[in-house]
Formats: structure tokens, sequence, C-alpha cells
């Protein structure tokens, strides 16, 4: 594939007709300036009745006793629902989407704090809340196992007993890729072996937008309708339905529909099913009334799922010539008391093994543990492909430890060891194909946007007087658009989606797509697609998703998966249409199907160019002259099942000034040149970067989840956990280069979390390259200014 | 249940309701009134989401009772526009990208309103301090910064138009 810039690549669809490349305002828009959006907590249904949640103070204890009594006397509480109440339906545990189970409301132990204890269902918000302070549960505290480690001890307490006979361990599951026998020997073999411990803290997406959901049981007609923050509504209905077979409840899957509405960012945050969503159906089903359930932030930042904290202990061959040999990973995985990650279901690392990143190597081998302890269930996404933040983050730490112990620029020893251009499509030691990449021409571009050379001078001078500055590369490879069948399904579905589009007598067209906006701008960027593919305007395509009645099925959008498979089905879709308005055209044109040219949203007949019907003619043909023979009307349905995941990459590139007296880390510029393949709409590319970026940052420089011995969440408000505002967010630069997917219809990639992911090792290689020459050779993010400062006083500096 | 009687004007109408004491201003303004485009993000008033304009400063809704707000006038996001007209504001904020999810959006808005009737032309620096009790998880920023900056530029340049058809009447 031919890398072009993205200067170079201009629509072939005029701006009226709003096809792929065009930066189209976003339609959703017009109600979200206007406060005219449709989220969660605005919907109100007649009749409504409130749940609120009864949690655990306690990371593990036994519970002794539930007395509701009081609660059941707080004016408009209707009910409280405890773990034995569901017991008697069977319903007090439920399968998670990695296989695990969860629990909706423990009966006797809870395993870590804020865990749902017990349910209050009343007549308003606030009599929900007063009926849960007046709930007494008194608990027999148990040993707490907080740190993931001592939980593989032996004697340390089984806090699964649940679980089968021979798995009476905390060791969920162990995983492996590549080949260790190979990898030790190459590692024995190279000149020089960079070894480190990294760790990746606990950390939560925090969209602003917290969880919920209104459950709509109608009795008389046997219906479930669930309103909900779901970032996966097909995935949802049919665990639902599952569940419901499961314990004999008549709730079978055509009766259930699970409509989204806007949601306010998702993240990751928003695939899983949580205990909350299974109460308000149940409290639902009990009292026949709609029941609303929605969490507030510390409920959200407490108790639902988190991600990363992975414990990777890393090492990089390399040779003397400065070529890398081979990496080896031994990895820990803290995923709480139950497996909840929204992983496909036979990697249980998820796509960790794209740790081999942008360099060629033969050799790579990783291991990775998943293990129980006293913390809520981890292993979600923060906006990143199952776990590739983790291994990008570990690769690109190990080279440039690398480059820096060699006494070589990072950016020389990256453009040394890239997977050459022409090596595409190039098989990895893990096993994966990268489909396109040209690394080399990302990076140089990152280096001229920024003056690298300039800058590496102006550290120098800045070193010889004893100023603290740092510039630090990221060279990454994501992996995306999840997945083809043969491998990847969640709960067995496989990770295809549904696009189904009807063009109507009068030439306007409807698209139904299986994936999900929570603010990716779908309404927008899918009608540019079928603009691109049929010249209708975009601006006649209406889109419509998340109402499990009426969008094909779909497993949703995480994991950057919408373009590569949601987007690619509407690109084939639209084909299907086209297809067949070719037929109805020579039909009308007395040609052969042959004979007709498709250009500029019209069929012509060859070389007589006036003789065309353009795509507007056609559909009201379809509808009223079409041939005998065919069938009315102009749709077509697909489900696109893609041959490969997409490979975006891209390079980024930080520049750090660290104040020696406070510790604080200022980031004075940030370059990010990504290659997402062919784009859409750029300025929502843009936007894309920009937001990954930013989330980038935040577990960068900010974010953690801590807990202390005892399992409390010591970050469970924003008061703690600090998202990065305004002022701390520097103005990013961004840049492209355009290396399409050879496999994807339309050559597309996927764009939503490669900032996220290339962000963070840029920021802690600026900082570690600030603070090399003092004999700092890694530090854990986040790079908060306590540890920094720590680290100065303890060199003398600060 | 003991209640109190309150009256405030939202976006020019006056509403009478009575209350609980320890209601939070947003939720008479979202449950009772059904003004949903102001929305809530966090307990801890970090998030900025709920900002509204009480006797036209800035405030967080979910961090003020509504018997605090007895007598005075609210504006929402839901008063921003003028019919089908949008604020300069508004219209910026879908210019230049500035919102993804939409969730912070009414909030961003209504803080930045309050920002710039404070300073017509804040700085880059003075728009991002302006802005920082308002989190946005979904643009990074930029785009917010850059959809304020043109709003300040539009309303200056309609305030100083107007001035001037103001001067040359007078002349």
């Amino acid at each position: 594939m031919t890398t072009t810039t993205y200067e170079a690549q201009a629509p072939t669809t005029t701006p009226e007709v709003g096809g792929m490349g065009h930066s189209r305002k976003r339609v959703e828009d017009a109600r979200f300036i206007r406060g005219a959006g449709h989220y969660i907590d605005d919907i109100n249904l007649p009749g409504q009745l409130w749940l609120d949640i009864v949690r655990s103070p306690y990371a593990h204890a036994r519970i002794k006793s539930i007395d509701a009594s009081e609660a059941l006397k707080v004016p408009g509480v209707a009910a409280v629902i405890t773990g034995k109440d569901l017991e008697g339906y069977g319903l007090h545990w439920m399968p998670t989407l990695a296989g695990d189970k969860q629990m909706v409301l423990p009966v006797d132990t809870v395993l870590y704090q804020s865990q749902e204890v017990a349910a209050v269902i009343a007549t308003s918000r606030y009599a929900a809340a007063d009926g849960v302070a007046a709930v007494l549960v008194d608990y027999e505290p148990l040993p707490v196992v907080v740190d993931p480690y001592k939980a593989l001890e032996p004697g340390a307490p089984v806090l699964r007993p649940d679980r089968g006979e021979d798995l009476q361990t905390n060791r969920i599951w162990h995983w492996e890729s590549g080949d260790r026998a190979r990898t030790d020997a190459a590692l024995a073999g190279s000149a020089m072996v960079v070894k480190e411990h990294i760790y990746l803290p606990r950390i939560h997406v925090a969209s602003i937008e917290t969880c919920g959901c209104v459950a709509d049981w109608d009795a008389v007609n046997g219906h479930l309708t669930l309103h909900m923050t779901s970032q996966a509504p097909h995935v949802i209905r049919t665990v639902v339905a599952i569940i419901a077979a499961g314990v004999g409840l008549p709730i079978p899957e055509h009766q259930i529909r699970v409509k989204t509405h806007d949601i306010g960012g998702g993240f990751g945050g928003k695939v899983p099913a949580y205990p909350g969503y299974v109460l308000a159906v149940a409290a639902s089903f009990l009292t026949g009334k709609p029941v609303k359930w929605i969490e507030d932030r510390s409920e959200n930042l407490q108790a639902d799922s988190f991600a990363r904290d992975y414990h990777i202990d890393a090492e990089l061959g390399v040779s003397a010539d400065g070529r890398i040999t081979a990496v080896k990973a031994t990895t820990i995985a803290d995923h709480g008391a139950f497996d909840a990650q929204a992983a496909p279901l036979k990697f249980h690392a998820g796509l960790f093994n794209v740790i081999t990143g942008s360099y060629d190597y033969p050799d790579a081998f990783v291991e990775v543990d998943g293990v129980y302890t006293n913390k809520p269930p981890g292993g979600v996404a923060y906006r990143c492909s199952f776990r590739v933040t983790e291994a990008v983050h570990a690769i690109e730490r190990l080279v440039d430890i690398a480059a820096h112990e060699r006494g070589e620029d990072p950016a020389e020893f990256r453009l040394r060891n890239f997977i050459p251009a022409d090596k595409f499509p190039y098989t990895t030691p893990t096993g994966w194909e990268y489909d396109s990449g040209n690394y080399a021409a990302a990076l140089r571009k990152a280096m001229d946007m920024i003056g690298y050379e300039d800058l590496r001078k102006e550290q120098a001078e800045k070193r010889a007087r004893g100023e603290l500055m740092g510039i630090g590369i990221c060279s990454f490879t994501e992996i995306v658009g999840a997945g083809p069948s043969h491998d990847f399904d969640i709960v067995g579905l496989k990770m295809n989606d549904g696009a189904e589009l009807r063009v109507h007598p009068t030439g306007k067209a409807l698209l139904r797509i299986g994936s999900q906006t929570q603010g990716q701008g779908h309404e927008t960027t899918y009608a540019q697609i079928v603009a691109e593919e049929l010249g209708i305007p975009a601006a006649d395509v209406k889109v419509e998703y998340g109402d499990t009645d009426t969008a094909p099925y779909g497993l949703g959008t995480y994991g950057s998966r919408s373009t590569p498979v949601s987007g690619a089905a509407t690109a084939v879709a639209s084909r299907k249409v086209r297809e067949k308005a070719r037929a109805i055209a020579a039909h009308l044109l007395e040609a052969n199907v042959d004979d007709l040219e498709w250009t500029n949203g019209k069929f012509s007949v060859k070389g007589s160019p006036d003789r065309a019907k353009t795509i507007q003619d056609i559909a009201f043909a379809a509808y009223t002259n079409y041939p005998a023979g065919m069938e009315m009307g102009l749709e077509a349905v697909d489900y696109y099942d893609p041959p490969n995941f997409t490979y975006p990459f891209g390079s980024y590139i930080c520049v750090v000034d660290i104040d020696k007296a406070t510790g604080v880390v200022k980031i004075r510029r940030f370059v990010a040149v990504d290659d997402c393949g062919n784009i859409i709409n750029p300025m929502i590319v843009d936007g894309q970067i920009h937001g990954g970026l930013a989330m980038g940052l935040a577990p960068a420089m900010l974010e953690e989840i801590p807990y202390d011995a005892n399992g409390n969440n010591l970050a469970g408000t924003f008061m703690d956990y600090l998202l990065p505002t305004a002022v701390e967010t520097p103005a990013w630069e961004t840049g492209k280069t355009i290396t399409p997917s050879p496999h994807h219809p339309l050559g597309a990639k996927g764009v939503g979390e490669s900032a996220t992911v290339g962000a963070p090792p840029a920021i802690a290689n600026a900082v570690v390259d600030a603070l090399w020459h003092l004999g700092v050779r890694h530090i854990d993010i986040p790079l908060t200014p306590q540890k920094i400062w720590a680290i100065l006083h303890e060199k003398g500096i600060a | 249940m003991m209640t109190k009687h309150i009256s405030i004007t939202v976006n020019g109408t006056v509403h009478e309701a009575d209350v609980e004491p320890r209601l939070l201003l947003v939720h008479l303004l979202r449950d009772d009134f059904g003004l949903t485009g102001t929305h809530i993000g966090c307990d801890t008033s970090n998030c900025g989401a709920c900002t509204v304009h009480v006797n036209g400063r800035s405030a967080k809704s979910c961090t003020m009772l509504a018997v605090q707000a007895d007598g005075a006038e609210v504006r929402t996001i839901e008063g921003m526009a003028d019919g089908a007209t949008l604020h300069p504001l508004q219209q910026a904020f879908w210019d230049q990208h500035g919102l993804q999810c939409g969730f912070c959006t009414p909030g961003m808005i209504m803080q930045a309103a309050w920002l710039l009737a404070t300073n017509a032309d804040p700085s880059d620096a003075e728009i991002r301090e302006g802005i920082s009790g308002n989190l946005c998880r979904c643009t990074g920023y930029l785009n917010i910064v850059k959809a304020i900056q043109q709003a300040a530029a539009e309303m200056s340049a309609a305030a100083e138009t107007q001035t001037g058809a103001t001067a040359s009447v007078a002349g």
C-alpha cells in the first residue's frame, strides 16, 4: 500500500453530496447544543419507581443479617430486595461477558467495597436514598486481599469458593502466546537485555454521564423494554434472554427491546452488564411498574468495572548492532473479584500479544495470569482495544530504555528497527498479520512538525544549565476491528456487525446499523459512507441505531470496531444496492448491464454520457417501473465478517519541562501524527484524536485508583480521581499520513483509541528522557508532582 | 413531609413549586420543570455538567438548593437560543466540533457564556482557566477553546456594530 499525505487526498464527491473526506458538520449536534439530547436520566415513564442501592463499606465480609424493617417504614419506599430474595428466583448471580459469573446481590459474602448488597425501590429519587440509609446490615469483616501477588501465595484466602473443586485458587486463568523456548534462547544470545517492571495502575473511564437504565416490564403483553446506557445493546438483549431462560422467567428474546438513546460517553465502561441493570429489571418484574436506576459518580468510580491494573515484567533483547532480537513479558492482571472484562472469549488477555509493536524481529513470548482480588471487577477497556494500551506502553518504554542505554537517539533506534514499509502484510512473532504500515514516514513527519533536531540541541543546552527538559517518542501500532469470526466471539456471538440500507422512492435513504454511537458521530459519518458509495447526499440519509427492535444485529461499539466492521457493512450494503440499481438503470436505459458505468451517483451508457440515470431516478423506478421478475424496492442488508483486523499506527512526540522545585511536569508541546487509513470525516478524526490524547494524558499524569490494605478505594470521587481539565491539557498538534487498509472496503482503519494508546508512553518517555542523566530509567505512571519531586529530592536536585 | 413554596423565573417563565428544603436546584429543573438539558455528572461540584446562570452568574445547580433560588432568575441551556436563531456559542460549538457525546456541552456553553460576560476578549489561557471547572471527557478541549474564541469574536463584532449603529443614530 502506498502512503500518501493527508493533504493529497481530495474527496471524490462534491460538498453537496458530502462523501468521504468532507469535514461535514455533525447532524447530532443540533440537539446537543440546545440541551435537547435524550440521555438515560432524561427518560421518565408514567408510574415510574426509583431504585437505589445499599453498598458494602467492607472489601471482604460475611453478611450476618440485613434488616430492612426501618427502610420499609420510610415514606415512599415500596420494597427492599436482598440477595436472599433473588436467590429464590436464581437471579443472585449473573454471567459475565468473560465467561465468569458475578453476584447481582450477595447472599452471604461481599467481595469488594461498594459492592451491591440490597436494592431499595421507592416512589422518588430522594425516598429511595432515604431507604438506603435506613437499611441495617450487620457485617463480619474477613481478611482482605488487595495485592494480586499475595493473592497467588499459598494460604491466601480463596475469594471465589463458588468455583469448581479444581479451581480453588485465586488464579483465574493462565494465558500465553508466542514461543517461550525460542524467545529465551534469543534473549540469552543478545548483546544487551533490557528488563523493567512496569505497572499500569487501576483507572476508570469516568464518562461524564454515569450508567443507568429504566426497566419497563409490561406484564399484560409480556414485554420488557430496557432503556439503558449500553455500548452493545444487542449483546445485552441476548444476555438478558439467556439469563431469563436460565431461571425460567417468561422473557424470551423477541419480547425484549433494548433502547440506548443518547449516551454521554462510553470508552468501554458501558459495555458490561452491571448488577444495577439486573436489579432494575427484577424490580420492574416484581412491581409491574417502570423502574429507574441512575448511579451517582461515587458509585460509578467505586463499583463499575475498571481498566488496567497490569503488573508487567518485560524484557527486550538487542544485538550489538542495535537491532531488536526478542521481547518477553510476564504479567499479573488484577481482575478484581469477578472476571467481568469484555474481551473476546478466547483472548483472556485481549490482544496483549500485539506487544511486539512496530518493530521487525522474529521472537516473542508473553504470558498473563488473571487474578482475583477484593476489588471491583477489572479488565474493561479504557478507550482501548483489549489490552493494547498495556502492550504498547511496555514495548515503547523498553525501546526507549534500550536506546538510552546504547547512548543512541530514540528516534534513530526506532527508525533502524521499524518493520520496513515493503514488508507488509507482515506477520508478527505472535501471529498477527499487520495489514499495512509505513512507520518511518509517520515518525519522520512528526519529527519535522515538531522540529526534532532543534529541540535536541535546546535540550543539550538546557541540561548544561541544569534545566530539566525531555523529549519523548512513541511509535505505536494498534490492532482494532474485532473481529474475524473464525476466532472472535463474545459469549459465543461472532463479532460481526450488520447494516441495513433502504432507499425510498424519492431517493432519500434510511440506514440502520448494529453499532452504537456514544459521541463518535455515526449519524454524520455513516451517511457519508452511503453518500460516497451511492451519490445520495449525506443530508438525505437518516442513520438509526440503538434500538434492538429495528437495528440489525451488531456486537456494539468498542475497541475502535465501528468503522472497521460496521462501516464496512455499510459500504458493502451500499454496493449491494448499487448492483440492483445497475439492473434497474439497464432496464430504464434499454441497455445491457455490462454496458453501464457508474460515476458521480449515476449509471450511464459507456460512450454516451448523456444516456444516464441518477440514483434518485433509479430509486423512483425501483418502486414504479422495475424490470419484470425483479422484486420491488431498493434495499440491502450486509453482515460484515472482517477478514482481518486493521492496524492503525502513528508516531507521537511530546516535549516536557520539569520544575525542579515542585516536580510539576509541564507538557510544552505534543505532536501526534496518525495513520488510520482512508478518512471518512477529517474533522471528526481530528476530534477523536484530540479526545484520545486527553485520555492518554489522563492516566499518564493524573489518574489512579489506589486501594489501601483494607481494600478501601482511595479515589472514589472526582475530588480524588483527577480528570484533566482544560488547564492541564495542551494545545494538541495533529498530522496525518494515509496508508489505506488493503482489506477494508473503504481502506479505513478506525481511530477512536489510537491516541489513548499512543500518548502515555510518549509522555512517560519524555519525563524519563528529562531525568535519564540523573540515573532515572523508569517511572510508573501517573507522573504526579509528588512522585517526580520525590525522585528529584532523592537525587539531590529538589 | 415539610415543603416550602418557591417562585423561580426560568428562561423568562415564572414557575411556582412546593419543594422539600433539601431538593437540589438541578433536580427541580430536570425532574419538576422537565428542563433536562442541564445534566448531572458528579456529586462533588467538580464536573460542571449542571452549570446554569442564577441571577446572571454561573452556578453549579447540583450544589445549590432549590429554595436558595427562590425569587431568582435562572437561565439554562434551553434559554440560550432565540427561537431558531442559535446563541453565538451554540453555533460556535457546532462549527468548531466543540462537542462529541454532548453530555458536558450545556454546562460548558453556560460557563463559557458567563466567562464571555465577564471577559469579552479572553486569551487562550484565560479561556482554559475559565472553563477549568467543567470537565469534558471526549474533546480534549482544543475545539472547545476554538469555539469560545469564535463566539467571542462574533459577539464582540456584533456589539461593535450595535454600538456603531447607536452612535450613528445619535449622531
